[in-house]
């Protein structure tokens, strides 16, 4: 399959390696990755900041970027929920219709790699190995926007040498919310306390999700505690074998 | 905190809040312990899903006719020997439940716990007159006699614990022997002093949970009794009721009978719920005014994202799940509607104008439990996102608006992307100290606040994929 890769913004930027893991790792699974150079952002922290003229116009953007794309695989579960469920919403309120249309009717080709993997694909055995003891914190919006359900979990159980340890309250938000870390930088603290105790309350060496943004707010607490665990982007255990650890 | 508007902005009365450990382990408790009621109280009926739907459509329609159903309201309780007016703002509302009472000369009334006289800060505006509302439901009660306000809509006195409750009854209810902290010695104390009240006093005030058009019948749902005391007893009935809560025929009440419930108290079944139409000679109050308070309201209906709002049934059910008010509690929410339901509809029934109300759509990490958890599924997060445009656009040009509008114009093009990305991994220099970045300047010094960084790598991905094209390295 010809896939689009839509590496996402923050990604790109500051965990360019979560993008070459997925692409090493489709590749592995036959598939052909392109990635379009125009690419840059799905508009979320606008839209989510109350931007919405600038989102919009990011939205646009993606819409030309990715018009003739087959399918469009992103290594994060909040920018996938952006485009599928808030885009169509957001070009509405502006009165954009045309917009609204265009986004919808790409909305099907675009998967969150988890989902993809699992539910277009039909793997779950992606011929990962990944010796260590790991947690698994489900993301807000893959968990509640594209209903991701239990495919990175199934994805997880098929990698070799991995021990899966269950994360207690796992279905609670980490705290990160995008801007709402920064201006309600008390309540997200004290969401991040709890979960980062979850964490390590289950000796993991490392938790992994979906999405790099709760990785980096949760990876950032764990990291001013010292705990010694880390964070991980599910991409980059997937894409680990024997010959080339990625995580 | 009084009424509606917060004194604080949330952020602000968060940081206290957020800082109480008792409170917050208070609030872990009780909400995780509802929360899984919750979930096995709605995993009993298969159909539950559809319930939702159908309690969010009934809604709708009632919404979307709500001038019709309003009038045809008023003439049904009319029909049935009540007395129907018309509330612009909480001053109209307040001025005439006051005119009733001192038309009956009284200087005392009970009251059926209402988030609607909260709203419109009802006991207050009475006192100014020298009438005296007396809170009949225990847990309003409790934040009467200690001068507190509310901060759930179920639960007002969810933040206090029995040591407390135990000084201030021995405190205010001026019982003879010393009470003990037991429950149900408490409760019984509380018992005493509100039989005397419902044996003597001749007026009660109550809000509506739902109202009937085509019968002119008024429902309150409550689980104490006291609810339906005050409903009965009295010879004056005053119900003071939001707009939004007409439906049109009691079928429609039947949907949410088993929405509300199974949502708020985790009950299949609630244990009292009193319905009453105009007044019947010989049997309850026989005199019944219905007060349909518009403050904001229908403003909000007018929105079309924003109405969806105004479905809402007080069920708390999104409190209960969120876990921002789990960390800073109902009162940093600074109104009578906290939670997720709050930070929508706070806001709007302010026209988006008040400052601090206008905190509110921030105060969520739009993690969607609300939305889940919510029995006519107002998209919640959905609202939150839309009001925060709302917010900006009425606030110009700010230091974040033109941040956001340089991030927008550096993300224009691949390119320009990429520029920018550069440009910040030799800009962020100073600020990496063995591998971490540990404290940000300016607007996003919050996030270090709790929290260390990444830098920019010296790659990025699209400079990484540049090299990798003709050869396929990787
Ligand atoms: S918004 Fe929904 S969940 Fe929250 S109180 Fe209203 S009806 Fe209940």
């Amino acid at each position: 399959m010809k896939i689009d890769l839509f590496v996402t913004c923050l990604n790109d930027a500051l965990f360019p390696k979560t993008g070459q893991a997925t692409v090493a790792l489709l590749e592995r699974l036959g598939h052909e990755v392109r990635f379009n150079a125009a690419q840059t952002c799905c508009g979320q922290m606008h839209l989510n900041t109350g931007y919405r003229a600038d989102a919009l116009g990011l939205v646009r953007k993606f819409v030309r970027d990715f018009r003739d794309a087959e399918v469009i695989v992103l290594p994060s579960g909040s920018c996938a929920a952006m485009l599928r469920e808030l885009a169509p919403d957001a070009a509405h309120w502006e009165g954009d219709e045309t917009l609204r249309s265009e986004v919808q009717a790409l909305s099907g080709r675009i998967f969150e790699l988890s989902e993809f993997l699992v539910r277009k694909l039909g793997v779950e055995d992606v011929g990962a190995a990944y010796p260590h003891r790991v947690t698994y914190h489900p993301t807000c919006h893959a968990m509640r926007s594209l209903r991701v359900g239990d495919a990175p979990l199934r994805l997880l159980r098929h990698v070799r040498g991995l021990t899966l340890l269950e994360l207690p309250h796992a279905d609670e938000c980490c705290g990160f919310g995008g801007t709402f870390s920064v201006k309600n930088p008390d309540v997200s603290t004290a969401m991040l306390a709890d979960k980062a105790r979850h964490i390590l309350e289950t000796g993991a060496e490392a938790c992994t999700a979906g999405d790099n943004s709760c990785l980096m707010h949760i990876g950032g607490g764990l990291h001013r505690l010292r705990s010694g665990a880390r964070t991980v982007h599910l991409a980059e255990i997937l894409a680990s074998t024997p010959e080339r650890v990625w995580a | 905190m009084s009424g509606l508007h917060p004194e604080q902005s949330f952020p602000q009365a968060a940081k206290a809040e957020v800082n109480n450990p008792q409170l917050r382990a208070n609030l872990r408790k009780v909400t995780t312990t509802i929360r899984e009621k919750r979930l096995k109280a709605v995993g009993e009926l298969p159909h539950w899903e559809e319930l939702r739907v159908l309690g969010a459509a009934t809604k709708d329609e009632a919404l979307a006719n709500l001038s019709d159903r309003l009038l045809e309201l008023e003439s049904s309780v009319r029909a049935r020997g009540g007395h129907v007016h018309w509330a612009r703002d909480a001053a109209e509302a307040r001025e005439l439940v006051a005119q009733i009472a001192r038309g009956h000369g009284v200087t005392e009334l009970i009251k059926v716990k209402s988030i609607t006289s909260d709203e419109i800060e009802l006991n207050a505006a009475l006192d100014a007159h020298g009438i005296h509302a007396i809170e009949t439901d225990l847990a309003e009660l409790i934040v009467q006699l200690s001068r507190d306000t509310p901060s759930h809509i179920l639960v007002p006195a969810i933040h206090r614990n029995r040591a407390e409750i135990q000084a201030l009854f021995n405190r205010e209810l001026g019982d003879p022997e010393h009470l003990s902290d037991e429950p149900a010695v408490l409760a019984g104390a509380a018992r005493r002093y509100l039989r005397q009240k419902f044996l003597t006093t001749r007026m009660a005030v109550s809000g509506a949970n739902f109202a009937v058009a085509d019968t002119g019948t008024v429902c309150v749902v409550e689980s104490e009794g006291n609810g339906r005391m005050c409903l009965t007893l009295p010879e004056v009935l005053v119900s003071v009721m939001g707009i939004e809560k007409v439906l049109a025929t009691w079928e429609d009440v039947s949907v949410f009978m088993e929405l509300l419930p199974r949502s708020s108290t985790a009950e299949r079944m609630n244990p009292y719920t009193s319905f009453w139409s105009g007044v019947t000679p010989g049997d309850g109050p026989q005199e019944f005014h219905l007060i349909l308070l518009d403050n904001g309201r229908t403003d909000v209906l007018a929105d079309e994202v924003g109405r969806q709002t105004l479905r809402c049934i007080r069920c708390s059910a999104c409190l209960n799940v969120c876990p921002v008010y789990e960390r800073a509690g109902g009162h940093a929410y600074g109104s009578v509607y906290p939670g997720p339901i709050g930070a929508v509809l706070t806001p709007q029934l302010l026209h988006m104008q008040d400052k601090n109300a206008n905190t509110l759509p921030g105060a969520s990490s739009l993690c969607g439990a609300c939305f889940d958890a919510c029995p006519v599924r107002i998209d919640i997060p959905q609202v939150l996102i839309y009001l925060r445009g709302e917010v900006n656009a009425g606030k110009g040009t700010t230091l974040e608006s033109v941040a956001m509008g340089a991030m927008r114009y550096a993300m224009s093009e691949g390119w320009r992307f990429e520029g920018a990305v550069k440009l910040a991994r030799t800009g962020q220099g100073p600020l990496v100290h063995d591998g971490q970045i540990t404290a940000l300047p300016g607007l996003l010094g919050g996030w270090t606040q709790s929290r260390d960084l990444n830098p920019f790598p010296p790659q990025s991905f699209r400079e990484w994929w540049k090299k990798r094209e003709p050869g396929g390295e990787s």
